[in-house]
């Protein structure tokens, strides 16, 4: 590991996305993501990179989607409404199995909404987003050290799976600075000579990257054929972390990013009264820990969902609790950001 | 025995699916020929539409991708960027390019990509059943402007060649007609130049394709071309719109 730098999470994702070895980027501007577009204007070019800034959010997520199925590293980043828009092209993209990386530093919505950190794209990220049968494989980081690190990993994932990849973040970890180690080394790009587009030299085949077919049996096949892939995903993919867990808490809380963060410290804040809570922290949103949490969540008192958002992420908690144990919601919407005490607060009030 | 006419290696054997009459056909043709001519068949990535031509990925012999309606622009942008030892081109139909693609079309345009983007414009929509499209002539009849197009209402057609030429940067734009055997022998010319500036990274060839929709035009074959002679031309009059490669080899010979 190297020296330790002070970085916004914006600027931290985008070096780290480009020590990864990522030469391709296509984005349009937005709040609160402005320093990661900026920061790669400016050194994409210094690597011999491709920085473009697109016409809209729609052109840059379609070339994302030209260079994914050239078999180069790429990636975009937006904020929420800019997210919306990308969606038809994440749709075709995960259809056409192209490895890609797209960053969400949510924002404040419905609508034009805000500029202030939420999670309120949460369902759009886990459960598909665009049209059609299909899963993006979703991150969701609480440092700017873990940020930048997903960097690599969403690259890796979306490689070794064809597929794209969310690293879903906010407002708060891409504006907040906070210091950063970068690995000295990073996963080398995966082959993919037996699938991507270009010089046909060496090979006898046209590859041919297409999501249209008419017949509905072909779809179906094609469709399983992803889904078998999403299947190996959700046996070897899932990341989370368990908080508190050894002090045999009576509670438990589920949170993740910038929500988890503000949740631990209010675990901390609870320890030194006497009260004992758990967190399950996913770090993969899709696919969602449903078995740690499923596993944490037997013989609770309660579970305690707590987002930034009026209670997406809750309705994965249900699945997974299944009725095992009351599950409970705390959330804030608007982009409003709870502090620790009133994390604190809503957990006792909620202890039966 | 001697052959006359083959199919180009530019092609595939696979049976194309386009109705009797239709064009398509032979701007496939056109462009298959120019791919084997330069002999860059085994760099070249085409990028499919969605509409009529959603199933060019199988009739081009070069590697292929099928995209999202009207994004084929930023598609081979991202392609070309990537790959810049590749020759990219998109086939496009009116719907595709300067309705839903319009904003892809004028930026792939203006920053000069070094893509070759061919757009065939035969007035309607075809695929869905003979929509209105914006290139659809005043007082036309199309499923969606039954009463025939009214310029009040939806506009005039848009003239891609024309609007794009404004621009200062893309290299060479031309409107050709495929209506006769001697109009399309000038439409390979176009095609194969088009290509041609690719392979020498002048930057963005776009090559507009006048073509019939005798299926949704409800016309015989050479009836459709008779009429779109008739009232596609005068809209859509064939002709260079831009040539910055020639211009400048002109200017060298003047200073010379």
């Amino acid at each position: 590991m190297g020296e330790k730098i002070l970085m916004k999470g914006n600027e931290a994702v985008a070096e780290a996305a480009i020590r990864a070895g990522c030469r391709h980027y296509f984005a349009y501007p937005i709040t609160p993501q402005s320093e990661l577009i900026e920061h790669m204007a400016k050194r994409m070019p210094q690597v011999g990179g491709t920085f473009l800034q697109a016409e809209s959010e729609v052109a840059a997520i379609n070339m994302v989607m030209g260079t994914g199925a050239c078999g180069k590293r790429v990636m975009t980043s937006s904020s929420s409404p800019g997210i919306s828009l990308k969606q038809e092209g994440i749709s075709y993209i995960a259809a056409l199995k192209i490895p890609a990386v797209i960053v969400n530093v949510q924002r404040g919505g419905p609508g034009l909404g805000n500029i202030a950190p939420q999670q309120a794209d949460y369902f759009q990220a886990v459960r598909g987003g665009g049209h059609g049968d299909y899963f993006t494989p979703t991150l969701s980081p609480e440092s700017v050290q873990e940020f930048a690190d997903m960097a690599p990993l969403a690259f890796e994932l979306a490689e070794n799976y064809r597929t794209p990849v969310m690293i879903l973040s906010d407002g708060m970890l891409g504006q907040m600075m906070e210091p950063v180690e970068f690995p000295d080394a990073y996963p080398a790009p995966r082959d993919c000579s037996d699938w991507c587009l270009g010089p046909q030299k060496g090979r006898d085949v046209n590859h041919i990257l297409n999501s249209l077919y008419i017949e509905p049996y072909d779809l179906k096949a094609r469709t399983e054929e992803l889904f078998r892939v999403y299947e190996q995903i959700r046996a070897k993919e899932v990341r989370f972390e368990l908080y508190n867990m050894g002090a045999d808490p009576r509670i438990l809380t589920v949170a993740t990013g910038t929500a988890a963060r503000i949740v631990k410290s209010a675990i901390d804040a609870l320890k030194e009264e006497g009260i004992e809570v758990g967190l399950v922290r996913p770090i993969t949103v899709w696919p969602f820990p449903s078995q740690a949490v499923a596993q944490a969540a037997m013989g609770k008192d309660v579970v305690i969902t707590i987002e930034l958002n009026m209670g997406q992420m809750l309705e994965d908690v249900r699945l997974a609790v299944c009725g095992t144990s009351p599950v409970e919601f705390y959330g804030v919407a608007g982009g409003v950001v709870f502090t620790p005490e009133e994390v604190a607060q809503a957990i006792r009030s909620r202890i039966p | 025995m001697k052959v006359l006419a083959t199919r180009p290696k530019g092609l595939t054997s696979v049976r194309q699916h386009y109705c009797p009459g239709c064009l398509h056909g032979v701007a496939h043709r056109l462009i298959g020929e120019s791919l084997e001519e330069l002999g860059i068949i085994e760099r070249t990535i085409g990028v499919a539409p969605v509409g009529c031509a959603v199933f060019a990925y199988n009739f081009f012999s070069c590697d292929m991708i099928q995209v999202p309606h009207g994004r084929a622009p930023a598609v081979a942008t991202g392609m070309i960027r990537a790959r810049p030892d590749c020759i990219v081109f998109t086939y496009q139909g009116d719907g595709d390019l300067a309705a839903i693609g319009t904003a892809e079309t004028i930026h792939a345009a203006n920053r000069n990509e070094n893509i070759s983007i061919f757009f065939i414009n035969n007035a309607v929509y075809g695929m869905t059943g003979g929509q209105m499209a914006p290139t659809t002539l005043p007082g036309m009849k199309a499923t969606t402007s039954p009463y025939g197009r009214d310029v009040k209402d939806t506009g005039y057609p848009m003239r891609m060649c024309e609007i794009l030429s404004e621009l200062e940067m893309p290299n060479y734009i031309e409107r050709v007609s495929l209506l006769s055997p001697k109009e399309i022998l000038k439409a390979k010319k176009a095609v194969k130049k088009a290509l041609q500036y690719n392979v020498e990274g002048k930057g963005l060839s776009f090559v507009e394709m006048i073509s019939t929709c005798p299926t949704n035009w409800g016309m015989e074959p050479l009836a459709a071309r008779e009429w779109a002679r008739e009232n596609m031309l005068p809209v859509f009059p064939p002709g260079l719109f831009k040539d910055r490669s020639a211009q400048g080899e002109k200017k060298k010979e003047a200073a010379s």
